[in-house]
């Protein structure tokens, strides 16, 4: 099977291209730099089937950074039969300065003139028949997006030869070129004349070729001065205002998707309701800390409103639920009247579906706030936040490049941490791998919400998406304390270089969308499926079995293997406020985080799997009110029953959310950072996030006990920077006399105190 | 005269003459277009006075004042 690599600048097209051509449905955005790995299909149209390889972005054939070296080493590495270039023609003068490059080596070359509706659409004109005799390799247009040209392009690139000699369209003294390090004429002329700036000087010929002898095959329709982008522009990166946006539309994007009022019509706490809820309508009645509604009717009305008005987000999370809820009591149901026994339908009810419903019913949020995140990188606003933020980045020592891996954190670490390759500098890229699962990812959602309502519950607050958002705030802080403190000691080094193209605004496609949020879906539903599933089974069964393999009651879980092993380890959480200071079934709480580190959704589906146990204790899982906006999500009753049984603080409860949030990410993410880091960075990587959490924690639960806590904590911070300071400018002296290695806080600040005072006078 | 692109404001344009830096930033700016004889416009600042915007060969590009110093035009 013959294989055509996609090659081409990034965001020109490659990946919309690919999906065109395989039907996969591969993420695309609007930003240079979404590909960063190979990824192979075939195209089955054709004659014969074709292999299709889609690269990463580059620019030019001298790689800059990791995924750049990809494409690079692959196109001249010879794996292709043909090279397709893709050249994005609303750019075609920057676009080609890469064609000119792929035509100087070997690859056989056929150029996709993309975009090419586009160009149309302004009233712009591409010749392409010129374009092709100037190049001497077919030029075919097309449009990837709406799937025009595919067909041709695949035809002539079947019919390239394999071989090719390279051409140089420079100059005449340019044209033999063999055995380069890139392949392009680069190297050879540089040995010619050493003394001339060949570097300079091929660039500027080879752009001088294209604004010469190709940029006029483009001819431009007459426009007004400011293109609708431009003006777009003007407004989301004005010199007041970006920021005040930015920050708008960040709180709109949490607020649709999590708010359970949305207008805030029930006031800002329980106690200032202005709107009535349905009990106090009379359509709905309250029985042992359940809501039983009089009617279908008034069921489905519960989703939308009840004493508030709910957002798009949870008015789907409902929705589900309310579904879930009907399916696991109606096989209960159906279970009990065929005379299963008693085991049997505990197992399936409470530890199968239990587990993967409680995860299951958060998908809708997920996918809304997700919808959000795609939504600002297809339209090509993220770009622009990159540059408004790059200087506050910078503050920490990071490029404005690095936003996006750690937005991308918020849908999932993995993508995540596999986007950091198109960061330049390796310190920048290790610092950013070890803050990324601090922006808390679709999985730990559930934590969040499923808590973070309980907690409402537990303190009679009424907008349990003000505590979402300041978790949510409370891990970019940390990332960012984080970062300061590494740049600051262990990963010192220069800012690095921020030069980025900015995309053009673009009109995001629902297709893209909708494919994108399918994927999401069904990546999320198998895991529930698969890692989740199994993982509800062996908590259920170890928290039905005892040591002695002896199946045990529900009411017996005191004395199950997981009751055991989680009272064993649950010391060690003591100070994090859900360790020994806990009732009896304290251990849950060190059990479900321990179960977070397979998959984060795992938290949440202990608690789901357990719930029925302690239910059926009888202990006192009344005692917390779950209000009836809150009560259809399962995650979040069986969080409420958690913690009315165990007697956690409010305190506590944070400090358990805040923990997961910053500890050690899932198995996959952990995957996922260690093939990026530089060899040998993981185990302090791992270490890294155990310290942090353990910290963050124990900080959260200390100062929310006792206040006055806090000042010890801001004393410590307080320290800890004066002797980061301190050791920077200590080691400076310690570097001048030769001592290289002298890293250690301690050494550090010993040296540094002396010359500090000596300073002072 | 010659000018800095870092000194150049928004509206402002230039042709580049030389590029300087380090290697690395430099081939970078050479691959982005900035070459000598471009023709390269700023179009504006980020709001917190750093990095900048340029329009060059049709496009738009960001870079930081300290790149754009590197960049002499006229």
């Amino acid at each position: 099977m013959k294989t055509f690599a996609l090659c081409g600048n990034p965001n020109c097209g490659k990946t919309t291209l690919f999906n065109a051509l395989t039907g996969s449905t591969a993420h695309v955005g609007n930003w240079p730099g979404v590909t960063v790995d190979k990824r192979e299909g075939t195209y089955k149209k054709g004659k014969e089937p074709l292999g299709i390889m889609d690269l990463p972005g580059i620019y030019s054939l001298s790689p800059y950074t990791p995924e750049e070296k990809i494409a690079r080493d692959y196109i001249l590495g010879g794996g292709a039969d043909c090279i397709i270039n893709i050249v994005d023609a609303t750019n075609l003068e920057r676009n080609l300065y890469l064609t000119l490059q792929l035509l100087e080596t070997d690859v056989p070359v056929v150029v996709a003139l993309n975009m090419m509706d586009e160009v149309e659409k302004s009233g712009d004109k591409v010749d392409v028949a010129a374009l092709e005799r100037e190049l001497g390799v077919p030029v075919v247009a097309v449009s990837a997006t709406k799937g025009r040209g595919i067909k041709e392009l695949m035809e002539r690139a079947a019919a390239v030869k394999a071989e090719r000699k390279g051409v140089c369209l420079l100059a005449g003294e340019l044209t033999q070129k063999r055995g380069t390090e890139d392949g392009s004429a680069h190297n050879e002329i540089a040995a010619c004349d050493e003394n001339a700036d060949t570097e300079a000087k091929l660039a500027a010929d080879r752009y001088d070729f294209i604004s010469s002898r190709l940029a006029p095959l483009k001819t431009k329709a007459k426009r007004e001065k400011l293109t609708k982008s431009d003006k777009i522009d003007k407004v989301l990166t004005h010199r007041v205002w970006a920021i005040p946006l930015f920050a708008l539309a960040l709180f709109l994007i949490f607020h649709l998707t999590f708010s359970e009022n949305l207008f805030y019509l029930n006031g800002f706490t329980e106690g200032q309701a202005w709107m009535p809820s349905l009990v106090e309508l009379g359509l709905a009645a309250e029985e042992n800390g359940e809501i039983i509604y009089n009617n279908f009717g008034v069921e489905i009305l519960a989703i939308f409103y009840d004493g508030a008005v709910f957002s798009p987000g949870v008015i789907l999370t409902n929705f589900l639920n309310l579904f879930l809820n009907h399916i696991s009591s109606g096989v209960v149901t159906l279970m009990e009247n065929g005379g299963a026994a008693a085991w049997a339908t505990g197992f399936v009810g409470d530890g199968v579906l239990g587990g993967i419903f409680a995860v299951l019913g958060f998908l809708p949020q997920i996918l809304v706030l997700f919808m959000f995140f795609s939504l600002l990188e297809d339209t090509g606003y993220m770009a622009r936040i990159a540059f408004v933020l790059d200087r506050l980045f910078r503050k920490f020592g990071l490029s404005g490049r690095a936003f996006m891996p750690m937005i991308m954190g918020f849908g999932c670490s993995v993508p995540a941490a596999i986007n950091t390759r198109t960061l330049a500098d390796e310190r920048e890229r290790t610092a950013t791998l070890r803050v990324i699962p601090f922006f808390s990812c679709g999985a730990k959602l559930p934590i969040l919400l499923a808590c973070g309502g309980a907690l409402c519950a537990k303190i009679g607050f009424g907008n349990a998406d003000l505590i979402t958002y300041s978790m949510y705030l409370l891990g970019i802080a940390v990332a960012i304390v984080s970062v300061l403190v590494m740049r600051g000691t262990t990963l010192k080094g220069e800012t690095p270089p921020f030069i980025m193209e900015l995309p053009a605004y673009r009109l995001p496609k629902f297709k893209n969308l909708m494919l994108h949020l399918w994927d999401k879906t069904k990546h999320f539903v198998k895991k529930a499926f698969t890692v989740i599933f199994a993982s509800t089974v062996i908590i259920w069964l170890a928290s039905h079995l005892s040591f002695s393999w002896k199946y045990l009651e529900d009411e017996a879980m005191n004395n199950s293997i997981l009751a055991q092993i989680g009272s064993f380890i649950q010391p060690l959480f003591t100070p994090l406020g859900f360790g020994s200071q806990l009732g009896e079934f304290g251990w849950v709480f060190a059990v479900a985080a321990i179960t977070g580190l397979i998959a984060k959704e795992n938290v949440i589906a202990t608690f789901g799997t357990l719930a029925g146990c302690i239910a059926a204790l009888g202990a006192n899982v009344g005692g917390i009110f779950v209000p009836d906006t809150l009560a259809g999500v399962e995650g979040v009753t069986d969080a409420a029953a958690m913690i009315s049984a165990t007697g956690i603080t409010g305190a506590g409860i944070i400090a358990f959310i805040a923990f997961n949030m910053t500890t050690i990410p899932c198995f996959a993410a952990c995957a996922a950072t260690k093939g990026e880091l530089p060899k040998g960075k993981f185990k302090f990587t791992l270490l890294f996030w155990i310290v942090t959490s353990y910290t963050v924690g124990a900080a959260v639960y200390t100062m929310g006990n006792w206040w006055w806590s806090a000042f010890i904590w801001a004393a410590a911070v307080g320290v800890a920077i004066t002797l980061i300071v301190l050791a920077n400018k200590g080691i400076l002296r310690f570097k001048r006399a030769g001592a290289r290695r002298n890293k250690s806080k301690k050494t550090g600040c010993g040296g540094c105190c002396g010359g500090c005072s000596g300073c002072g006078k | 005269m010659q000018k800095f692109l870092s000194a150049l404001k928004p509206g402002e344009s230039g042709r580049v003459v030389a590029v300087n830096g380090e290697g690395r930033i430099r081939r970078r700016l050479f691959d982005m277009g900035v070459t000598p004889g471009a023709e390269i416009s700023v179009k504006k600042v980020a709001p917190l006075g750093d990095p900048i915007e340029v329009t060059l060969r049709g496009y738009e590009l960001t870079l930081r004042k300290s790149e754009a110093a590197c960049v002499a035009t006229e």
